[in-house]
Order: C-alpha cells, then sequence, then structure tokens
C-alpha cells in the first residue's frame, strides 16, 4: 500500500455506508503524512462528530486546517510530511462554483438569490456527488498538496459520484432543457411544442415553470465554463496519478456492493489501487482445534467428576463453572460461523485486486490521532 | 401518550430509513413479514432499487408492478419515471396522448432536474395505496438517514414552491395522510455505533423541524448478547489465566486458548458499544418504542435471515 500511495496523487476511498470508508481514509493520509515526505490533505465527507474534532476541523466550512504537528509529538511520532484536512460544506461549494462560472457578479447574485437555488443545489441530481469531485479537482489543480485522499459521499449508489462530472455536462448540454426554457426567451412557441407546454403548465403551474425557466436561463449563462470544468473532472478521475481504493466490511451487502465496484472500476479503464477490508474477524475464529474443543463442550460437556476437580482447583463452584464453559464454547462456535463466511466472501472479493489488506474489529471506536494511526498500520504496509 | 409496540403494525404506512449499513433493507423486510403472517394484506418496497429487497424473499428482481412474494405479502421496487407515468395517468388524469413524445420526456426531464417532483412521485405512490386502501399496511424500504427527509418533506416543499397547477392540488391529501400519526410512521434502524447513532439523534430532530411525519419506533440492529452475570465473570476472569485452564483443556483433549480469547472479543465489543446505547436511550423520547434486535450470528441472506429477524421482532414486539 505505501509503495502504491506514494505513485499516486490522488486516493479516492468508495464503498457502501457503514463499512468505516471516513477512517480509512484519514488513516491512509495520517501513515502517508507519517511516512512519506509530502503535504497531504484527507476531503472528508461526514466525518465523526469526535474524529473531526481531533482532526481540527470542528468548523464548518470548505477551509483546509494543518493537523496539530503535536498530537504526532505527542505520541512519540516525527511525521516526515504534514496532514491537513477539509471537510466538504456542499452549499458553500456551489456558492463557490456559481461565483467562478457567472458570466458577471449580478448573474452570481440573482442567482443566489433565486428561490429555487437553494433547493436545487442541495438536491440536484448527485449534487453532492458532482461537488465532491468538483472541489477535489478544484483542491488537485491547486498544487498546494502532494497527495489527496477522498472519503466519498454517501450515495444511493456507490458508483454515481464516478458518473456525476459527465452527468452534469450531459444536463446543461441537455435539448430538453433548451426546450424547457425556450417560450421564456421568446414569445415565439412553435406550433410542435405547444401541447407540451399547455400540459406543463396544468400540471405544475405556470408560475413555477417560469421560476425553473428563469433559474435555468440564469444557469446556463455559465454553461461553457460549466461544461468545460466537468469534463476536466471527468478526465481526472481516469488519470493515471488518481487511483480508488475499494473499502468493505465482509458482511455479505457491503461486500456485494464492492465486488460490484471493482467490476465497475475494472469495466471503465480506472485504477483499482487497493481492496481493504474492515472490522475482519481474527483468525483464530478459524481454528479447527477450538471448534472440536467448542462441539464438545457443548454437545457433552466436561463429566461431572472432573469439573468438580477443576473446580476445586480454581475455588470456584463447579455449576458456575459448566455454564460459563458452555457459553464460551456456543460463542466460539457462533463467531466461528461468522468468520467462516467472512473467509467465503473474502476468497470472492480477493480475486481482481493486487492489494489486498484488512484491518480487525478494532475494541474502540477511532476517535483520534492515535486510532486512526493504528487502524493505518494494519493498511499500510 | 405512551405507545404501545404492536401499534407499529396497525399502521397503514410505515418509513423504514437509518445509517447505510445497519440493516434497515432486512428490518424493513422483515417487519413486512411479519405484518402479513399476523393477517395483514402488506406491500413491501424497495426506494433504492439495488435488490437487496429481492433477495431477502429470495424472488428474482422486482419490478414496480407489484408481485406477490408470500401469502398476504407484495413486494415492488420504486421506479420513479414508471411512478410518474401512474401519477399522470391516475392522479392527473391526464390523457394517454400526452404521456407519450416531447411531453413524457419533458416530465423526466423536469423530475430529475426540479426540487421534490422526483420525491413527490415516490412519496405520492405510496399515500395513493394507503387512500385506495389496497393494502393493511405499505412498508416502505426508504432511503437512508440523508436522504429521507427531502423525501418525507417533498409534498410541503412542492407546496411551497409550487403555487397553483395539478401537482399543488395533490399535495393536500399526502400531507393529510403523512401527518396522521395513527396512520404513517417512521422507523429508525441503528446499531450500537458511534455514527448511526449521532445520525439518529439528528434525524429525530429534522424528523420533527421539516416534516410532519411522526416517528413510530427506534430498532436497535445487531445488540451482543451479554454470555455472564458478575459471579460468571469472575470464573471466566480465572479462565484467562492458562495455567488455570490445564485441568480442563487435559480433560478435553485441546486447547481452550481461542475459545477464550472468543469470550474476551465479545465482551469488549458489547462493552464498548454499551455506551453508545445509552446515548440513544437517552435521547429517544420515552413513549417513542425502542426494539432491541439481537446480532445474527449467521450473518447470512436470503429468507432464513428475514424468517429470524422476522421472529425476533414479533418476540421483542410481544407477539
Amino acid at each position: 500500500m505505501s509503495g502504491m500511495v506514494a505513485a499516486k496523487e490522488i486516493v479516492i476511498a468508495c464503498g457502501s455506508g457503514g463499512v468505516g470508508k471516513t477512517t480509512t481514509a484519514a488513516a491512509l493520509a495520517a501513515m502517508a503524512a507519517l511516512h512519506q515526505k509530502s503535504k497531504v490533505l484527507v476531503l472528508t465527507v461526514d466525518p465523526a462528530r469526535r474524529l473531526a474534532d481531533a482532526l481540527g476541523i470542528e468548523s464548518l466550512g470548505n477551509e483546509a486546517r494543518k493537523v496539530d504537528p503535536q498530537a504526532f509529538d505527542r505520541l512519540g511520532m516525527k511525521p516526515r510530511g504534514e496532514m491537513w484536512a477539509a471537510m466538504l460544506d456542499t452549499k458553500q461549494s456551489w456558492d463557490d462554483l456559481v461565483r467562478r462560472h457567472a458570466p458577471d457578479a449580478a448573474t452570481s447574485r440573482r442567482i443566489l438569490a433565486n428561490p429555487l437555488y437553494a433547493n436545487i443545489s442541495g438536491r440536484f441530481v448527485q449534487s453532492h456527488d458532482y461537488i465532491a469531485m468538483e472541489r477535489l479537482y478544484e483542491l488537485h489543480t491547486s498544487g498546494t498538496y502532494d497527495l489527496i485522499v477522498v472519503d466519498t459521499p454517501p450515495s444511493r449508489n456507490a458508483l454515481d459520484f464516478i458518473a456525476a462530472p459527465s452527468r452534469m455536462a450531459e444536463f446543461f448540454s441537455s435539448k430538453l432543457l433548451r426546450l424547457l426554457i425556450a417560450p421564456y426567451r421568446s414569445r415565439l412557441v412553435n406550433v410542435a411544442s405547444r401541447p407540451f407546454y399547455q400540459v406543463a403548465d396544468r400540471v405544475l403551474g405556470s408560475q413555477f415553470l417560469e421560476d425553473i425557466a428563469e433559474f435555468f436561463i440564469l444557469f446556463q449563462t455559465m454553461y461553457p465554463g460549466f461544461v468545460e470544468r466537468a469534463r476536466a473532472v471527468d478526465r481526472l478521475l481516469r488519470d493515471h496519478r488518481t487511483t480508488f481504493v475499494v473499502v468493505s466490511t465482509l458482511e455479505p451487502a457491503p461486500a456485494a456492493e464492492a465486488e460490484f465496484f471493482i467490476e465497475v472500476l475494472t469495466e471503465k479503464g480506472l485504477d483499482l489501487g487497493a481492496l481493504v477490508l474492515n472490522k475482519v474477524l481474527p483468525d483464530y475464529l478459524l481454528d479447527d482445534e477450538a471448534a472440536r474443543v467448542a462441539a464438545r463442550l457443548e454437545s457433552a460437556g466436561i463429566a461431572s467428576t472432573a469439573l468438580a476437580s477443576v473446580a476445586a482447583q480454581l475455588g470456584t463452584d463447579p455449576e458456575q463453572l459448566g455454564r460459563v464453559l458452555e457459553e464460551i464454547a456456543v460463542n466460539f462456535s457462533n463467531f466461528s460461523m461468522v468468520a467462516s463466511r467472512e473467509a467465503a466472501l473474502r476468497q470472492e472479493l480477493e480475486r481482481r485486486p493486487h492489494i489486498v489488506v484488512s484491518a480487525p474489529e478494532m475494541d474502540t471506536d477511532i476517535h483520534d490521532l492515535a486510532g486512526l494511526l493504528k487502524l493505518g498500520k494494519y493498511t499500510w504496509n | 401518550m405512551p405507545r404501545c409496540v404492536a401499534d407499529l403494525l396497525d399502521h397503514q404506512l410505515v418509513f423504514v430509513t437509518g445509517k447505510g449499513g445497519v440493516g434497515k433493507t432486512t428490518i424493513a423486510a422483515a417487519l413486512a413479514w411479519l405484518a402479513a403472517e399476523r393477517g395483514k394484506k402488506t406491500l413491501v418496497c424497495d426506494v433504492d432499487a439495488r435488490g437487496d429487497l429481492a433477495d431477502l424473499y429470495e424472488v428474482g428482481p422486482l419490478g414496480f408492478a407489484e408481485r406477490q412474494v408470500a401469502p398476504r405479502l407484495w413486494a415492488m421496487s420504486m421506479d420513479t419515471e414508471a411512478s410518474l407515468k401512474q401519477y399522470l395517468s391516475l392522479q392527473l388524469k391526464l390523457p394517454l396522448i400526452t404521456r407519450i413524445g416531447p411531453v413524457a420526456r419533458m416530465f423526466d426531464f423536469v423530475a430529475s432536474a426540479a426540487p421534490g417532483v422526483r420525491e413527490i412521485v415516490t412519496v405520492g405512490k405510496f399515500c395513493w395505496e394507503v387512500k385506495e386502501g389496497h393494502y393493511d399496511l405499505v412498508i416502505v424500504d426508504a432511503p437512508s438517514s440523508g436522504h429521507v427527509v427531502g423525501q418525507l418533506a417533498a409534498p410541503q416543499a412542492i407546496n411551497e414552491l409550487v403555487k397553483v397547477g395539478l401537482v399543488r392540488q395533490q399535495t393536500g391529501w399526502m400531507l393529510d395522510i403523512l401527518g396522521d400519526h395513527d396512520r404513517t410512521g417512521v422507523v429508525i434502524v441503528a446499531t450500537p455505533a458511534e455514527m448511526p447513532v449521532s445520525e439518529t439523534v439528528e434525524l429525530m430532530a429534522r424528523l420533527d423541524d421539516e416534516t410532519n411525519v411522526a416517528l413510530s419506533a427506534v430498532v436497535v440492529n445487531r445488540v451482543l448478547p451479554e454470555l455472564f452475570g458478575r459471579r460468571e465473570e469472575e470464573v471466566f476472569a480465572r479462565l484467562e489465566d492458562p495455567a488455570s485452564r490445564r485441568g480442563i483443556e487435559s480433560e478435553l483433549g485441546g486447547s481452550l486458548e481461542s475459545i477464550v480469547d472468543a469470550a474476551r472479543l465479545t465482551v469488549t465489543m458489547r462493552r464498548s458499544r454499551t455506551g453508545h446505547l445509552e446515548d440513544l436511550r437517552s435521547a429517544v423520547r420515552p413513549e417513542i418504542a425502542m426494539l432491541y434486535m439481537p446480532y445474527l450470528f449467521s450473518r447470512g441472506s436470503g429468507l432464513r435471515t428475514t424468517r429470524h429477524v422476522a421472529e425476533a421482532l414479533a418476540a421483542e414486539m410481544g407477539y
């Protein structure tokens, strides 16, 4: 992993919700900052509050913050690089985008003040996905960072964000958009499209249509810059300096999503850097000898005389000892079953990626640098 | 007024949501299974269309047309385009001719661009099923906590944005159904972990502030079993010393080490989750039912899982 990361400028962590994508991305960034002489940024979308606090990005906003080097010092570590963190503020990013692409200040003011804008920028077709990728592009071209690790937003479909830039470009160049706003540009509605507007008026009301049209007329002024930008973002995703790290647990649903993801990345010719498996149960659960012992404890238990003598040695009540032994045997068998299903899923998933790393289920939540580095160690080498 | 847990199945419309990865589809599938078993004619619908719901009933891919998957149980998968067409013909009474060609495309376009249109045809479909009384209960495997509010608030948003027109006229009865707390409810699924709990707390506040839909229950999924009582814990502490378990090991003809390690893993995992569970419990208003679902060791998928979860739900709901 360390070698792979060293060769890249952008690492995009993807996978379904709840698999530890955010912590994995932050852990990778922390390890890179620790071991590589580079300026590393982790761009996160929705970190847990305590993790955000630990990274120093507790306040909302797009501004990147440097993770306090003393945080490394306190752990007795001397990072070779720097770690920076930023959070994605969707609203702010959209506003910035509008300001950048609008032809003049008056237009950008009108767009920002349009009643539909707030609604649309929040709920636009995959607006989160698009804006995350757009922000990544912005940060990358600024040249400020040697490496950017991105935590992708939770999507309905894990792939939405890959398609988001080209969809956005398509959207703005669509004929229908022009058709929709045409009558509000000129009073000349051609005969062919008249029923179209009649129905639209009846269904949505002309005021709403006018609102939409006004908004899109304004939005279209940004068209050239916007489409060009969306295409550039798309190119960046396909660039050899960009790699995707698929994060998953070994539960059936996330694993299926990860497999699908790996397939599509391969199909689209995008770079699959590594597969990170999180919350993996320990190997000892697959221990055959222990399984035999557990099965014996569950079925027959220990002969009562033997149990009594062992209990006497331990200074405990034989009945209680018997119960504890049975309880831990059942527990072992339960987890052992889960672990063997995990092993089967793992075999399925491991076929394609060159690099597969795994991290165990952690005792505690990861909410500080120490936790990130602990997780990072499992994935780094 | 304190709500009885069993009330949940007496609703007509239930939205099941929660953070991604907590098992909300499984809970929705099992809840529907249980309702059907208990004599309710039930429709369950997958909104994200990832095919997980079909897998949980072990039936082929689901479409927009409802399909019977078990006695009294129908399943479908939301397709906004198909729903829009149904909406146009059934609710807006548009003649067939306008549903083809540029008009249909225009609506597809508006649906993907205009705020709330996609959401309202989704939520509208469920409300319509309730209004028409085709089913006793409609259970929705709704979008995750980040997206569900947009859907539930869509009729209101449309009401505010669209001042006239047929779409606006249609929002009134939807709001009535969604706002009737005896008919409609939200179930949030969480696991005892940091992010699922904090998202649940946030979602509860947003439901209150931004929608007129009431929270009915919180399902805490994947709760690990408590292995020992206090006295047993002391016995276990002794077994953690390798020397003291030699007697048992020679009796059993094998090492206990992995078995003890596995027990310790369970104990620590449970302990680290207890705090989150308490945070959640203190954030949920006392009149809201909390259902605790045990960690399922099968970790499998398919109908077997659905039945297991349905059984556990039934037990927790006091059936």
